[in-house]
């Protein structure tokens, strides 16, 4: 016991540690899927993909494809052993490669396997394919004339919002368009297959969900869950664009490893990866809200249409969340909301970071703006006036929200950011600026935590500890940047009093824990950590029995101190104390397991407790507006967001920054285009444009909600926080809102689609002016 | 005659003798050289995952450049120090800057970090000292990142430089590697036999090029690559013969004459800019706005020409300031407007084996006005949905001379000939502006894609030229949302 002993450990919760990989990206040696070293013999994979949007397979000819050069396997649907579906919901509506029929441009027909990239791509080019065209499905119009759906619909009421809309003294009705969202991960879609022994393959796949892998993978190949593993160490990107459209990769992958014995790639190029993979959903909102005078809503009905793509991929889900998320935090007296889910001939679009949520939550945002411009009121004000409150505080599906911050955060920032006077301040300015326009927006963020899907909410860890002291640590959350590794081995640290730097973090593999649910829903840390949490408890209680045994102690003098335990009175260094439980074969591995408590939802009723909290926050944007052009700059953000008592405040800071910049993104320059054969034309980053540096606010103030412990007992009462900063950017498309207001003279609603290009800004500022002269005309 | 190309892997020479011409730089450090810090994220020049810096020797020192390895051809290495991501850390020690993305949590899921890094890395050659916010989102413009949104990055751009991030290795090995470089140096023509009898040459005067590109009048030329990678990477072309400009001096020239600014073909975005700048600052602005720094860095002025894409932004620019361009086959030259050049959508007045030598810019006549505006979806590297160019004398509050051109309005970059027509003679004032706005509607039948609609991009274009008026007429009117107005802006917002 030489040596001065450590009073803290480097790395428990609740510090600011560096995300565990963070040196090794900087120097380039971080390993992602492609950087892994190539087995001998590897072949590379390239899908052949429609041409059509909608057409009938009359004559497909691979012979040329079969004969390019270095080509080793062609697949197509008749060669596959197992099932051809991929459907995450198990609706059978999915093939991995199209049969006789292609439902959008871009769905794979065929794939090839050929010795490099190169020729794999090549050979793809040189299908000859006859297509017999069929109708295809593209707006909402037509999707709605075709009349299907890919999923039933919901709906969440609560009383008689058609009686209360009739008898409100202010009535109004309205409809939004809201654009989808390429998820652009920078590192695209990938899967390496290795064949393995009799009916065994291991993929390794850049995927969120590494079990629905797995099952998709023995499914293709008509094998049992057991013959496959699935591995992820880290991926470059997801944001829920992972979460089931690694399935394709993964199960064309394993099957030309397992057609060929030899290992096979499959990672698209960026191009074919966005032509191929979904979206986020984008929407049709009508909505009508009755209120009164003051602007206190009394009743809301809203439909909210989505164009699904294809098949149903998770569009159920994500159509549900987008109803769960309309009141964003504002209390809806009577209330019917109802969702759908259209079938048309595009990809098919999928989770994306908030999960149908954000969308639900810009039409909530706009009905407020309605009801502000209508009665010539601050949204803010009208903002303020709805919140959630004792007694009205049941939402539309029945669940009571027990935990509300919002006024507290929203009262903060107001102050803190120094709304009033700069609003007042920018109207003056407006007066005088006749190109130039300013506006400003605050808007609050309250978002459901829980897996809707009530079975999704669980989770396994193993944990090991070895005779030297060091530990490893596994569990069934994957790592895509969020730092959810980083924080779980924080949590892991904390438990046995170790430094972080003796917990070895390794990859996600369905071989070391089984039956993981994706990493979504901002859930990673919440029920991961907790599930290592109850592994540590485990190995400690055996230690803590074993001390108490071996040294003649009472269990309570065993004592986990920074690098030692204290066994009654002595202290013995952690690696001496753990390899005394082995010689007395102790156990020092055990798995942990979590389930999230209290959730419950019936989704046929539209009633229960899907949320386990809420995660809140708020912020205000300041933008500028050239309205000759519709060119704008994001020139001020100031955050405050509600992360609990935060496991890792750096982490959780860049997840804000980062989620308000990817929202800003999707509701400002992302705009995804199909031309009117169906075929997407903004398929790389040279025609979608993601935020760049130049776009991100000069100022940008952000700030963690202090003192604010989750009142629920969550993993040292911190709050999920991958999801909810997104919806923050809310408040920029609202603050381009309030600046275009002004060429009307905040008379009129401007009714700012999204996303709000520099063209959809201008055309918005013309029609605005062209109103506001109709309204001259029709005073004077 | 040389048979091989020689670069340094950063201390390690490299010979080869044996390569497809259109591989990339991209894929021979992935697939050759085992080196995959660097990473393929767009293979197209626009995320900047795979940026990697090269140095080159230029007046006695190295000039580092930051450039896309995905498009650029392996070729183009000759002559150059290629450092990758892996070479920063020396003994066992993170670079400055490597350092400071790490302690400011600048990488989330890490896939675009090598390239930030590089491009940081680039930036500490060329600023002695912490740069601005303005100068750091140039410098960032070409590296895409979809976790961070850049806060924390921008903020590692600047802590490096409390870290001494210019004494590094480099700076202590510049002489040696100069040494090494300069000894690489040769005028002999690279050319050398790829796979399936595909050629690359690479001539190093400018007598050689023309001659050679007259014997091989199906070649392709390519200088930075920044068009022809494309063609490569996403079109899936292999061309049997490249000839690589990069090695002529003669070609990237750029001089200033009595009246004139004359500008080699080669010259890239990056060498031209600043004299650009000084002499007609919006023209500057809007070149500094092409691609990203990367892109500005290998591409070249003479390619954006001549490739006679009718969204490239030069030939708006030049068009308007009444540049001619020189053309040469063989020794044979002749010169022209640079209007006339473009005879119609990819089409352009330019002979087989016919090569674009030099673009004849004149300076601006005293009390001329220049104004450009570039319109795209995203301000920084984005690809034009409507350039506006106006080069206008007024004289006594008449219209005395009128050069307007646009791009993305029409199949070619275009003079507006009616607005220009409604402008002449006129008064400067609102009435002949609205019916100059008007008569652009005559001039231009513009299309509909994703980067805008007709609808769009003519309102855009009639207000461009309004912006014109205003900033003339009412000059303290704010009608940027760029340079010092933004600053400005956030002046008065925080």
């Amino acid at each position: 016991m030489a040596g001065i002993k450590a009073d803290v450990i480097r790395g428990g919760v609740q510090t600011p540690q560096r995300h565990d990989s963070g040196h090794k990206h900087v120097a380039g040696a971080a390993a992602y899927a492609d950087d892994l070293v190539e087995p001998q013999g590897l072949l590379h994979v390239c899908l052949g993909l429609s041409s059509h949007a909608h057409a009938r397979l009359k004559k497909v000819d691979l012979d040329p494809v079969r004969r390019a050069e270095g080509v080793h396997l062609v697949l197509t649907a008749a060669d596959i052993p197992g099932v051809n579906d991929i459907s995450p919901t198990h609706l059978h509506d999915e093939p991995i490669l199209a049969e006789d029929e292609v439902h959008y441009a871009g769905q794979p027909i065929f794939a090839v396997a050929a010795e490099t990239r190169e020729q794999a791509r090549f050979a793809a080019r040189l299908a000859a394919i006859d297509y017999e065209p069929l109708p295809a499905v593209l707006s909402y119009e037509e999707a709605r004339a075709a009349g299907k759906l890919v999923t039933e619909p919901m709906t969440l009421a609560r009383g008689d919002a058609k009686a209360a809309l009739e008898k409100a003294p202010r009535r109004l009705a309205g409809q939004m368009n809201l654009g989808g969202q390429e998820h652009f991960y920078l590192e695209s879609q990938i899967a390496l297959a290795y064949p393995g022994e009799d009916d065994e393959v291991t993929v390794i796949c850049s995927t969120q969900h590494p079990t629905e892998i797995q099952t998709m993978v023995a499914g293709a190949l008509g094998v049992p869950a057991n013959a496959v593993t699935s591995q992820v160490r880290r991926m470059g990107g997801a944001f829920g664009g992972k979460e089931t459209q690694g399935n394709l990769f993964a199960a064309v992958a394993a099957l030309v490893a397992k057609k060929t014995g030899r290992a096979a790639k499959l990672r698209p190029d960026r191009d074919d990866d966005m032509v191929i993979t979904g979206k986020r959903h984008d929407f049709l909102i009508d909505y009508e809200v009755g209120f009164d005078d003051e602007g206190r809503i009394l009743a809301v009905d809203m439909n909210y249409a989505a164009r699904c793509g294809w098949s149903a991929d998770l569009s159920g889900p994500v159509t549900d969340r987008t109803l769960f998320h309309a009141d964003n935090c504002y209390y809806f007296p009577e209330v019917r909301l109802t969702s759908e889910p259209l079938r048309t001939n595009t990809c098919s679009h999928t989770a994306f970071r908030g999960f149908g949520g954000p969308q639900g939550m810009v039409g909530g945002e706009r009905v407020i703006e309605e009801i502000a411009f209508a009665l010539g009121k601050d949204p803010l004000e009208i903002r303020k006036l709805n919140l959630y409150g004792p007694g009205r505080d049941i939402t539309p599906y029945h669940q009571q929200v027990e935990d509300n911050i919002a006024p507290e955060i929203i009262a903060k920032l107001e102050a803190d950011c120094d709304y009033a006077k700069r609003r007042e301040e920018i109207r003056q300015f407006n007066k005088a600026s006749p190109v130039i326009k300013r506006g400003i927006a605050l808007t609050p963020v309250k978002f459901g935590i829980s897996f809707t899907l009530t079975a999704y909410n669980q989770a396994g860890a193993l944990v090991h500890i070895y005779r030297d002291g060091s530990v490893h640590l596994n569990h069934g959350g994957t790592e895509m940047g969020q730092g959810l590794y980083t924080k779980v081995a924080q949590v892991v640290a904390e438990a046995f009093q170790v430094d972080i730097d003796k917990v070895k973090i390794t990859a996600t593999s369905t071989g070391k824990v089984p039956n993981t649910s994706a990493t979504a829903a901002s859930s990673g840390s919440d029920i991961n950590g907790m599930a290592a949490l109850n592994a540590c408890t485990a190995i400690k209680a055996r230690l803590v029995d074993f001390a108490a045994e071996n040294w003649e102690v009472p269990r309570e003098q065993v004592e986990f101190l920074p690098g030692r335990v204290r066994v009654g009175n002595q202290e013995v260094d952690f690696p001496d104390f753990v390899n005394a439980a082995y010689m007395a074969r102790v156990s020092l591995s055990s798995t942990g397991f979590y389930k999230t408590p209290k959730i419950h939802w019936d989704r046929a009723a539209g009633k229960g407790r899907p949320f386990y909290y809420y995660s809140y926050g708020a912020a205000a944007t300041e933008v500028a507006v050239d309205t000759l052009t519709g060119e704008y700059r994001v020139v001020r953000v100031d955050i405050l967001h509600d992360v609990g008592e935060s496991l890792n405040p750096a982490l959780d800071i860049g997840q804000i920054e980062g989620g308000f910049v990817q929202g800003m993104g999707w509701l400002t320059t992302e705009e995804l285009w199909w031309d009117d054969k169906g075929q997407l034309r903004t398929h790389a980053p040279s025609t979608y444009k993601i935020p760049a540096c130049g776009d991100r606010p000069r100022i940008f103030n952000v700030d963690l909600v202090q003192d604010s412990p989750n009142r629920e007992e969550t993993i040292f009462r911190s709050k999920a926080v991958g999801e909810p900063p997104l919806m923050l950017a809310i408040s920029v498309l609202q603050a381009l809102s309030d600046a275009i207001a002004s060429v009307a003279d905040y008379r009129l609603c401007p009714r700012l689609d999204a996303p709000a290009t520099p063209e959809r800004v201008l055309m918005t500022v013309e029609r605005l002016q062209r109103e506001a002269a109709e309204l001259e005309g029709k005073v004077a | 005659m040389r048979g091989e190309i020689r670069f340094l892997l950063d201390d390690a020479p490299r010979r080869l003798t044996q390569f497809d011409p259109t591989m990339t730089v991209l894929d021979y450090l992935r697939q050759t050289e085992q080196l995959t810090g660097t990473k393929e994220g767009c293979n197209e020049g626009d995320c900047g995952a795979c940026t990697v810096v090269l140095a080159k020797p230029e007046n006695g020192r190295l000039r580092y450049q930051a450039v896309n390895a995905c498009i650029q051809f392996l070729g183009t290495l000759d002559g150059c120090q290629l450092i990758t991501v892996e070479h920063l850390a020396k003994e066992g020690r993170l670079h400055p800057v490597q350092q400071a993305m790490v302690d400011l949590h600048g990488s989330q899921c890490g896939f675009c970090t090598p390239g930030f890094v590089m491009s940081l890395f680039a930036m500490t050659r060329d600023h002695e000292v912490a740069p601005d916010e303005a100068t750091i989102d140039d410098v960032l413009a070409g590296n895409l990142c979809r976790c961070t949104g850049y806060a924390p990055i921008a903020r590692a751009a600047k802590s490096a430089y409390d870290l001494n991030p210019r004494a590094d290795s480099f700076a202590a090995g510049e002489a040696a590697t100069l040494e090494k470089l300069e000894a690489l140096r040769d005028d002999e023509t690279i050319a050398l036999g790829g796979a399936g009898g595909r050629r690359f040459f690479a001539p190093a005067t400018l007598d050689d090029l023309a001659a050679l590109y007259e014997e091989h009048p199906e070649a392709t030329l390519s200088a930075g690559s920044t068009d022809v990678g494309l063609w490569v990477t996403k079109q899936m072309q292999r061309p049997a013969t490249l000839i690589y400009t990069g090695r002529v001096a003669e070609l990237a020239r750029i001089e200033e004459t009595a009246g004139a600014v004359e500008i080699g073909a080669g010259a890239t975005y990056s060498a031209a800019l600043a004299l650009l700048a000084r002499h007609y600052p919006d023209m500057g602005e809007v070149i500094r706005r092409i691609g990203s720094v990367q892109i500005r860095n290998t591409g070249t002025i003479g390619g954006n020409i001549a490739n006679g894409s009718p969204i490239g932004d030069s030939p708006p620019l030049l068009i308007a300031a009444g540049a001619s361009l020189q053309l040469r086959k063989g020794s044979v030259r002749r010169s022209l407007p640079l209007e006339d050049f473009f005879l119609d959508y990819g089409k352009q007045d330019r002979a087989p084996g016919e090569l674009v030598e030099r673009v004849t810019l004149p300076l601006p006549e005293a009390g001329s006005i220049f104004r450009a505006y570039k319109i795209s979806k995203r301000f920084d590297q984005d690809i034009t949905a409507a350039l506006g160019v106006f080069n206008l004398k007024i004289e006594g509050g008449v219209v005395a001379a009128a050069r307007i051109a646009y791009g993305g309005m029409a199949a070619t970059p275009k003079r507006a000939a009616r607005a220009e027509a409604a402008l002449l003679g006129q008064p400067w004032n609102e009435a002949t502006v609205a019916r100059a706005m008007a008569a652009l509607e005559d001039d231009f039948q513009p299309l509909t894609d994703w980067r805008a609609s007709a609808a769009y991009r003519m309102k855009v274009a009639q207000n461009l030229l309004r912006r014109c008026f205003i900033e003339t007429t009412a000059p303290d009117s704010a009608t940027r949302l760029a340079g010092a107005a933004l600053e400005e802006l956030g002046r008065v917002a925080g």
